[in-house]
């Protein structure tokens, strides 16, 4: 019963971790950015969310807000931050986002107070056992809204003219468009269902830990970046099994070697002995 | 006074920690993210063998050398993993490095290590000795930069499948660029060790790796002159920005975000861009 519960939470982390890491992916497969100030958005999420939530008292509003507000704010940072540097070598924008997001968490810092936000009534916090597992509706709805958003992404990008165009963009830009499509559109969307993956995952983590504070996206800006390496950059595919992953084996490792290493200390272990085995990460070209 | 001395001493500290990591990203182009676990490496190996009584210059060595052999390890990443996948790397064994630290116990575990003991030069002493290890450090980079090994740092930073097929040893190389590099982060690491007399793993966090590499950028990849001075500026602007204590974050965040998305270049660049006829003595390598 153990294993299986830190299985499950495992799985938990996992899919926020997923949540995070797929727009970072999803940015890296069309433009090789590192797209680090992501995280940045992420906190802005859980943000939107505490402080709709505590004004209306409607949870959808919130959730709305955090996701669609977050989406115009990525499509801004792409405009105003990334797309003058693009033709930069890589560590160039690299650091440019690290810079952005150091800037954006003092912003919150500043703005919100340093010790954070709490949900006045906090919502979604009872048990609710199911199928024999004691999880939070909270965490329920966590698994559930994983689902929905990458199963609505894998929808978006596989059986929409939209997703057509979005992946012959990933695929071959220039061939792209020659066939007709906008690729500076393309990027826009892809910042914008990016963004949105992390707003909602800012959100559900703000809830389900029941406090926003301005640091909340340093670790899993670092670790998201470990988990889109390992998935094999750029591959959506890669990075939710790589997410999935992590979060089992940080659950289980943290039992089991948590008087030698702790828990972000793992995740990168993970990662380099995986890249030296396999250079390419985990997935490439699967 | 003594307030003067141990800032230029700090200042002078972090030129060669950011020289030491501009061997490795700016001559070589291997973007290292993890640069201050080898400061720290040196840090802790100086500092815990001069409280066991080592003398200090011996503790001083044996940290570079420390710092130096983990870094053939990293650059043996380095031949198995490149461009992202190797700044993802090490950004890696920055985490694991104060993973490792923070549990350890005989390493102080998050106390870290506290009265190390003085070297016994004095203050003034002491700022000689680290003056006297940047000068030494400018001069092996610009010897570098003159030498055969300088161009094929160049060439391999240029286009490494080209410089393999021209018959460079490019594997070679890179990891005599990281021992280089990296037993140089050892040594700011025991000064540094020495200078405050107390450290602790967030003395090594992730944020100081970003900071390093700052300066290195801020000042033009691969520019002697303008890594340093960038070093001397991004050091000591924490400290004039002291009235503004609570934006300083944020200010220095920006700082950095406004360099790379105004003049990518750096400082070199910027240089360049107004004095364009001293273009040869500021960088070889701004763009690609």
């Amino acid at each position: 019963m153990l294993y299986l519960e830190l299985f499950i939470q495992g799985l938990l982390q996992g899919s926020i971790y997923a949540l995070i890491a797929v727009g970072l992916t999803l940015v890296y497969g069309l433009l090789r950015i590192l797209h680090v100030a992501h995280a940045g958005l992420y906190t802005l999420g859980g943000y939107f969310g505490v402080l709709v939530f505590n004004s209306t008292g409607s949870l959808a509003l919130g959730g709305v807000v955090a996701m669609l507000g977050v989406g115009v704010i990525g499509v801004i940072i792409y405009r105003l931050c990334y797309e003058p540097i693009l033709n930069q070598p890589p560590y160039v924008p690299l650091i440019a986002s690290i810079g952005l997001f150091i800037a954006m968490e003092e912003l919150y810092r500043i703005l919100f107070g340093s010790y954070g936000v709490t949900y006045t009534n906090p919502p979604l916090q009872k048990m609710m056992p199911l199928g024999g597992l004691y999880l939070r509706q909270g965490e329920w709805v966590t698994m559930l809204a994983s689902i929905v958003l990458i199963g609505g992404l894998a929808w978006l990008s596989r059986r929409t003219r939209l997703g057509l165009a979005w992946r012959a963009t990933v695929t071959d830009p220039q061939m792209a468009e020659s066939f007709g499509i906008d690729p500076i559109r393309v990027r826009y969307l892809n910042f914008f269902i990016g963004s949105i993956l992390a707003g909602a995952a800012g959100m559900i983590v703000g809830i389900l830990n029941n406090l926003v504070e301005p640091t909340m996206g340093s670790v899993p800006s670092y670790k998201a970046l470990a988990i889109i390496v390992l998935g094999g950059l750029g591959s959506v595919r890669g990075t939710l099994v790589a997410a999935l992953a992590l979060g089992v084996v940080e659950s289980f490792g943290t039992i089991y070697l948590g008087a030698v290493l702790n828990r972000d200390a793992i995740a990168f272990v993970f990662l380099i002995l995986v890249l030296m085995v396999r250079p390419q990460g985990m997935f490439r070209g699967v | 006074m003594g307030y003067e001395i141990s800032l230029l001493t700090a200042m002078l500290i972090s030129i060669i920690g950011s020289l030491s990591l501009n061997l490795i990203t700016g001559f070589c182009g291997q973007v290292s993210l993890g640069h201050v676990a080898f400061v720290g490496i040196g840090a802790y190996t100086a500092s815990l063998l001069t409280k066991a009584t080592t003398p200090f210059f011996a503790a001083l060595v044996a940290g570079m050398l420390l710092a130096g052999i983990f870094g053939v390890f990293v650059g043996l990443a380095s031949l198995r993993v490149r461009h992202d996948f190797l700044a993802i790397t090490t950004m890696g064994v920055n985490f694991v490095f104060l993973g490792v630290v923070r549990q350890q116990d005989w390493l102080g575990g998050e106390l870290g290590v506290s009265s190390i003991p003085d070297p016994g030069l004095g203050k003034l002493g002491f700022l000689a000795l680290v003056f006297g290890c940047v000068v030494l450090v400018v001069l092996l980079s610009m010897q570098i930069r003159r030498s055969w090994m300088g161009y094929v740092f160049e060439a391999i930073s240029g286009d490494e499948d080209t410089a393999r097929m021209l018959g460079l040893d490019v594997s070679r190389y890179k990891l005599i660029a990281f021992a280089l590099g990296t037993s140089l982060a050892g040594l700011a690491g025991g000064l540094y060790a020495h200078h405050v007399r107390f450290i602790y793993p967030d003395s090594f966090a992730f944020v100081e790796s970003i900071t390093i590499l700052a300066m290195v950028v801020v000042g033009g990849n691969g520019s002697i002159w303008g890594v340093m001075l960038a070093s001397a500026l991004l050091s000591l602007l924490p400290q004039w920005f002291q009235f503004i204590d609570d934006y300083k974050l944020l200010l220095y965040g920006g700082l950095l975000f406004a360099v790379m998305r105004f003049s990518p270049g750096g400082l070199a660049g910027f240089a360049q861009r107004w004095f364009p006829q001293s273009q040869k003595s500021f960088t070889l390598e701004v763009d690609k």
